[in-house]
């Protein structure tokens, strides 16, 4: 089955996996700038970041079939250094033109901290300055409730936000209620020990139904796979769900919500090499 | 709001053949986790918070209402709304070492 894997941070991936991606039937993926393991000292390294989004990672990605589609920002982890923030932010309206560029992501809180949410009022106000799409990263474990609920009722505060323009990720079973409730499109994080299993991510399909709602590998350099999304397929045909409903999921969902960024275009569907 | 339930296709009988032996594996491995911790060389963390968040955890699965992993998710959340004043660290811990009045929990990580 075709898919698009909305969240997969392939920097950080080598080629191989493209390829195994690509024989497991990923036409697209989406990756967010995110951060690197450690803090980079300058926007200068940023820079150099964008460039290698926008200009090295098409480029593999195009070897194997795989459109790859990338969101600009300084990662959430980052955001408490404010001076840093501004230097990044001012450096990323000249890469916003570059074809691959879908919007600002993955933006959000870590921590939750008085700066880091300053850093991601900031980020809002760049993508409404250049009427961009937004991907929104929610903390990881017990600050994944307070994140996702302080950003929701930011932006909801927000009357200049478009919530079916904004992704909020990484949702949980104790966030995608308010998520998607709030209007907001949304995605399921397939990814070992600290996100969600295949097997949840299907109970909160049959849960919450399939609107608005994807799911991604998030794969880094963590333990993590990009073979997650065919993972969740295996896993939805297990539990009897029909190929159209998964299709939703894994293909027309992603489309309809990038197909909203000036840059996305649909990709070319293909036979997939492995059957899965 | 739901509205947009799917639903499970398969019945109570189709999990259990389904699923049973994966979610059999998992329990004994919780179960061996706190056998460990009282062969321990030594009892030193019976208040440390994520102990105690785990063991909440634990009694809300044997509750019978649907809804067990939101309330298991929500003991292991931090319920405070408040931002930090200051980052105090880089990574999460699993469990909040705040409480919901803000103050901070028993134990240390």
């Amino acid at each position: 089955m075709n898919y698009i894997d909305i969240h997969a941070h392939m920097i950080s991936r080598t080629t191989d996996d493209y390829e195994r991606m690509a024989i497991a039937g990923c036409v697209a993926l989406t990756e967010p700038a995110f951060w690197a393991g450690y803090d980079r000292r300058s926007a200068d390294v940023f820079a150099d970041y964008f460039d290698h989004l926008t200009d090295f990672e098409p480029k593999r990605a195009a070897q194997y079939g795989i459109d790859h589609y990338t969101w600009l920002c300084l990662n959430p982890k980052e955001g408490e250094d404010r001076d840093l923030a501004r230097q990044v932010l001012a450096i990323i309206p000249e890469f916003l033109g570059k074809p691959n560029v879908l919007g600002i992501g993955e933006i959000g809180l870590n921590r939750v901290t008085r700066n880091e949410l300053a850093t991601f009022k900031d980020h809002v106000a760049l993508a409404l300055a250049h009427d961009q799409m937004i991907h929104i990263h929610t903390p990881h474990l017990e600050d994944k409730y307070k994140g996702t609920k302080v950003m929701v009722d930011t932006l909801a505060a927000d009357g200049r936000v478009d919530p079916n323009r904004v992704m909020v990720d990484h949702a949980e079973e104790h966030t995608i209620e308010m998520i998607l409730d709030n209007g907001f499109w949304t995605g399921v994080t397939l990814y070992p020990v600290t996100k969600t299993s295949p097997g949840r991510a299907v109970d909160m399909i049959e849960r919450y139904g399939t609107e608005r709602i994807c799911v991604a590998s998030a794969c880094d350099w963590g333990p993590s796979d990009p073979l997650a999304v065919p993972r969740f397929i295996m896993e939805m045909r297990r539990r009897g769900h029909d190929e159209e409903l998964i299709r939703t999921v894994v293909y027309d969902n992603p489309v309809a919500f990038l197909s909203q960024a000036q840059h996305f275009h649909q990709p070319r569907e293909r036979a997939v090499v492995a059957a899965t | 709001m739901v509205t947009n339930v799917i639903g499970c296709p398969l019945t109570q009988r189709q999990l259990i053949d389904e699923l049973f032996m994966e979610h059999r594996t998992k329990v004994l491995d919780i179960a061996a986790f706190l056998d460990r911790l009282d062969r321990a060389a030594a009892q030193d963390a019976e208040d440390d918070f994520r102990l105690v968040a785990f063991r909440e955890t634990l009694r809300e699965l044997t509750s019978a209402a649907p809804g067990r992993v939101e309330r298991a998710q929500m003991i292991l959340s931090d319920r405070t709304i408040e931002p930090l004043a200051e980052l105090d660290r880089k990574a999460a811990y699993g469990a909040s070492i705040r409480t919901a009045d803000g103050n901070g929990a028993g134990g240390a990580a």
